[in-house]
């Protein structure tokens, strides 16, 4: 039988140059969507195929991998990608983000600031922002390419005609470098500011779509608004429970059948930090998290 | 007190055991070998060679095996696979006229040259469940006589012959072929791409869109010119060697579906084709395609478009079933950090019409 | 004639140097104006420096068709060593090519000779990879745009020397452009189409 054996990152030399390439351009065309051949990777599209091939393409042998789903690195989806990357490149894993020199995230951007050696690379599931509002590709290139944006402002101000206020929670459109609007993926709007400026660089890829974006460091993003409508982010308003954080976005979790809630940092690693700093809320935590501490 | 949900880790190598429990079952039952999948439920490895755009029958039963019968996974494995695999370059394009034939009908003709031949088909059994199947059933040996060396000239090539049909459109020869697993597809694509894609599509989605077209959503008017089945030789040419190497036959299912005519300004009019080709034997997969491929070829031939099997990027983007079953099935995916904006957007909507449902008349007038 | 066992080499370890010059390129891109030094070594046709080696065999295949400069062409060995090691096609038209490398940079021919994309797809561009004399000192040039937290400063000796001047077409065009890689030795800059100069002098 033909037994598969396979490259570091698992992604052949030749895939690699051609992301790579994908990856340069984009860069230098802050907020458009690079096409690309996206491959069929291990897991399924949809399941951060993107990310992966973008990760599997810069990674390296002396990077520190740090992967996060909903803002966790113990979900399972996080889990089963940093243990693809630790089985195809043997790379160092981390779970804390300061340490970290390749972030992969889907949908959260982690709450510490981030620093001029990392790089953050998103999932995307639909790369496209004026995709629900015209289907066609073909359209909306086209609507990029003369920067004609036009039909997204009707839909904000169609929301705030109906509903008094912009209707979108998360992948919240942005415009980069005051040229393109781009998706910044299915981030809560509560994280969009930490795009704008950042000092590491954003890469974004979407494997089913076959897109790759990038925000050069530093780069001005703005969500859009209405001056009489200005953009405002939503956090539920309450510190932390378990490390009293006032300033992170916040987890629902439903804890009896009551309908009673408690809501925690959705960032595992910023509030165990602050944990482990002596930061406490309302809640204590586990044991084994006072020990740590001790 | 709260216990933050750790053990994800443990969670999915758990679920991997208990998955390759399941899939093993009943112990005390014989395990399904490679073989008998490849030969007692070939069409099965053929819809995975053909979907999966790789042919290695031994690899697809595999995947059937792996998938637990699960067609859309088992396609699943086989490209991923395929990716990793190195690529030398192009065969020369097969010669389905040198077809060695098992099975051959058209419907166009009562009677064509090389004749008639059913071969292997459910078509005219009767769809009544066979309890001696379930067990030790020896099926008697099959007729044979010795094969006539008969010509057997395309039904497309003999209506072509009388300029009755469109012929075959030529590839430029400099222009390289398509390959949308190398490029990202664009829009509008050439007809090499479509047919690409469609090879690759899901059969389902396929003859829902063939069948579609049949019923007035879009209109081919379609006749069977010829379904061929058989084994086809399979040349590579070396640059360094200078000729063109045989590296085997494969076993191809081919279908000419005859369309609507059409004529122009400068010449008559005549049928205009359809074209459908799977791996192993798959004659729903390559009926649907070619009445696909000819609704697609209505840009080209200058028709309205109207109908959802005639809509190039609607049917190409939707064709993939890894794909399409890799979004649909990424829900499952925790969402709940944006679940969470959601409800906080909701709840301020909720409260901001309570408030205006309870202020006074005023503000309702104002409306 | 160079028989092939006589061309340069390429990297020792493809995998390792391809993803280590990669990086390096990457963040001269997305750090405009700052200077990376590339480390993998790998052999070097005549005129080619070795900045300019290690991103042709980390960059360059099948699917990039290059364009040489006079300078570069007249080696038949630097052509060969691209072929033999990256089998990237070499085309007489700069119009359609994916990368143009530039040996003669006073020789510069005009921009407009090259593909800016279009403003459907931008990325169908041609970057230049162009070989300076050094990107370490020489003129001041203030720099700005994406990548670039506020100004920064590249002292390099560059030739053309109006090649800022050239290069500001990018901003007229956006997002058509042309990205520029400097290479000097085994140092490289790279300036993206978004990049502006701000001023030059000493």
């Amino acid at each position: 039988m033909n037994a598969p054996t396979y490259n570091f990152a698992y992604l052949d030399e030749q895939t690699k140059r051609m992301i790579r390439r994908a990856i340069l351009k984009a860069i230098a065309i802050p907020g458009y969507q690079v096409p690309f051949a996206s491959r069929e990777m291990p897991m399924p599209y949809g399941w951060g195929t993107g990310g992966v091939q973008v990760t599997a393409a810069i990674l390296g042998r002396d990077d520190v991998l740090k992967v996060i789903d909903q803002g966790s690195d113990d979900t399972t989806n996080a889990i089963s990608i940093r243990k693809f990357f630790g089985k195809t490149a043997g790379v160092a894993t981390t779970t804390n983000t300061t340490d970290a020199t390749v972030i992969q995230t889907r949908h959260r951007i982690p709450e510490g600031l981030l620093h001029a050696g990392q790089v953050l690379v998103y999932q995307v599931p639909i790369p496209e922002p004026l995709r629900f509002l015209e289907p066609r590709e073909t359209e909306t290139r086209r609507m990029h390419a003369l920067g004609e944006y036009g039909l997204m402002h009707v839909k904000l101000y169609e929301d705030i005609a109906r509903f008094g206020h912009i209707a979108t929670a998360y992948a919240y459109p942005v415009k980069v470098n005051a040229r393109y609007v781009m998706d910044p993926s299915p981030t809560p709007k509560f994280d969009n500011p930490k795009m704008d400026n950042c000092a590491a660089l954003q890469l974004f890829g979407a494997g089913r779509e076959k897109r790759i974006y990038a925000i050069p460091p530093h780069t001005s993003v703005v969500s859009l608004d209405f001056e009489d409508h200005p953009f405002t982010r939503y956090r539920f308003d309450a510190p932390c429970a378990l490390c009293g954080a006032g300033d992170s976005y916040l987890d629902e979790i439903v804890t009896d059948d009551k309908g009673s809630r408690m809501f925690v940092c959705s960032d595992t690693d910023y509030c165990e930090t602050r944990q482990s700093q002596g930061h406490r809320g309302s809640e204590s935590a586990a044991p084994h998290k006072e020990r740590a501490h001790g | 007190m709260y216990v933050a949900v750790k053990g994800g880790e443990r969670a999915i190598e758990n679920a991997h055991r208990l998955l390759a429990h399941e899939r093993r079952g009943d112990r005390d039952i014989p395990e399904v070998s490679l073989a008998q999948i490849s030969e007692q439920l070939s069409l099965g490895v053929d819809r995975v060679m053909t979907e999966g755009s790789l042919y290695d029958r031994e690899l697809a039963a595999l995947a059937i095996k792996q998938a637990r019968g699960d067609m859309i996974e088992a396609v699943f494995l086989v490209r991923a696979f395929r990716a990793t695999l190195p690529r030398f370059g192009a065969t020369e394009p097969v010669d389905t006229g040198r077809m060695q034939v098992r099975r051959r009908i058209s419907s166009t003709f009562k009677d064509i040259p090389g004749g008639q031949i059913l071969g292997p088909t459910f078509d005219y059994t009767h769809r009544l469940l066979d309890p001696q199947l379930a067990e030790g059933f020896v099926p008697e040996l099959p007729a044979t006589s010795d094969a006539p060396a008969a010509a057997m000239p395309r039904v497309t090539d003999i209506l072509g012959r009388d300029g009755l049909i469109e012929s075959s459109p030529r590839a430029d020869g400099d222009v390289p072929v398509g390959d949308l697993t190398r490029e990202p597809l664009s829009f509008p694509a050439d007809r090499d791409l479509r047919l690409q894609n469609l090879a690759r599509a899901d059969e389902g989605f396929l003859l829902a869109l063939g069948y579609s077209s049949q019923r007035g959503y879009g209109r081919t008017h379609p006749f069977a010119g010829e379904i061929r089945l058989g084994e086809v030789e399979v040349e590579f040419s070396a640059e360094d060697v200078g000729f063109a190497v045989p590296l085997g036959s494969i076993t191809l299912t081919e279908c000419q579906m005859v369309n609507q005519f059409k004529g122009s300004a400068t010449e008559g009019p005549c049928f205009t084709r359809g074209y459908g080709l799977a791996f192993g034997h798959c004659e729903r997969k390559t009926m649907s395609m070619a009445l696909v491929d000819r609704s697609l070829r209505a840009r080209e031939l200058g028709e309205e478009v109207l109908a959802p099997s005639q809509d190039e990027e609607f049917v190409m983007s939707h064709s993939d079933n890894v794909q399409a079953t890799g979004f649909v099935e990424h829900l499952k995916l925790p969402h709940y950090v944006d679940f969470q904006s959601e409800l906080g957007l909701l709840r301020k909507l909720r409260q901001e019409f309570a408030e205006a449902d309870s202020s006074p008349p005023l503000r309702e007038a104002a409306e | 004639m160079t028989t092939f066992a006589e061309l340069p080499s390429g990297f020792a370890d493809k995998v390792l140097s391809a993803q280590t010059t990669f990086r390096s390129v990457m963040d001269a891109m997305a750090r405009p104006g700052s200077v990376h030094c590339i480390a993998s070594a790998s052999g070097t046709p005549p005129g080619v420096m070795r900045g300019t080696a290690a991103i042709a065999l980390t960059l360059f295949d099948h699917d990039t068709p290059l364009w040489l400069d006079p300078r570069m062409s007249e080696a038949p060995e630097v052509e060969k060593w691209l072929k033999f090691h990256t089998g990237a096609p070499v085309i007489s038209d700069p119009s359609i090519c994916s990368f143009a490398l530039i040996g003669n940079a006073a020789e510069l021919p005009a921009l407009d000779r090259f593909s800016f994309g279009s403003n459907e797809y931008p990325d169908r561009s041609t970057t230049l990879i162009l070989q300076v004399e050094s990107l370490r000192e020489g003129l001041a040039f203030e720099l700005s745009g994406p990548g670039i937290e506020g100004t920064t400063v590249l002292q390099a000796t560059i030739e053309p020397l109006d090649l800022f001047a050239r290069l500001a077409i990018n901003a007229t065009l956006f997002p058509r452009g042309i990205d520029v890689v400097l290479v000097a030795d085994d140092a490289v800059v790279a300036i993206p189409r978004t990049t502006r100069l701000v001023a030059e002098g000493d």
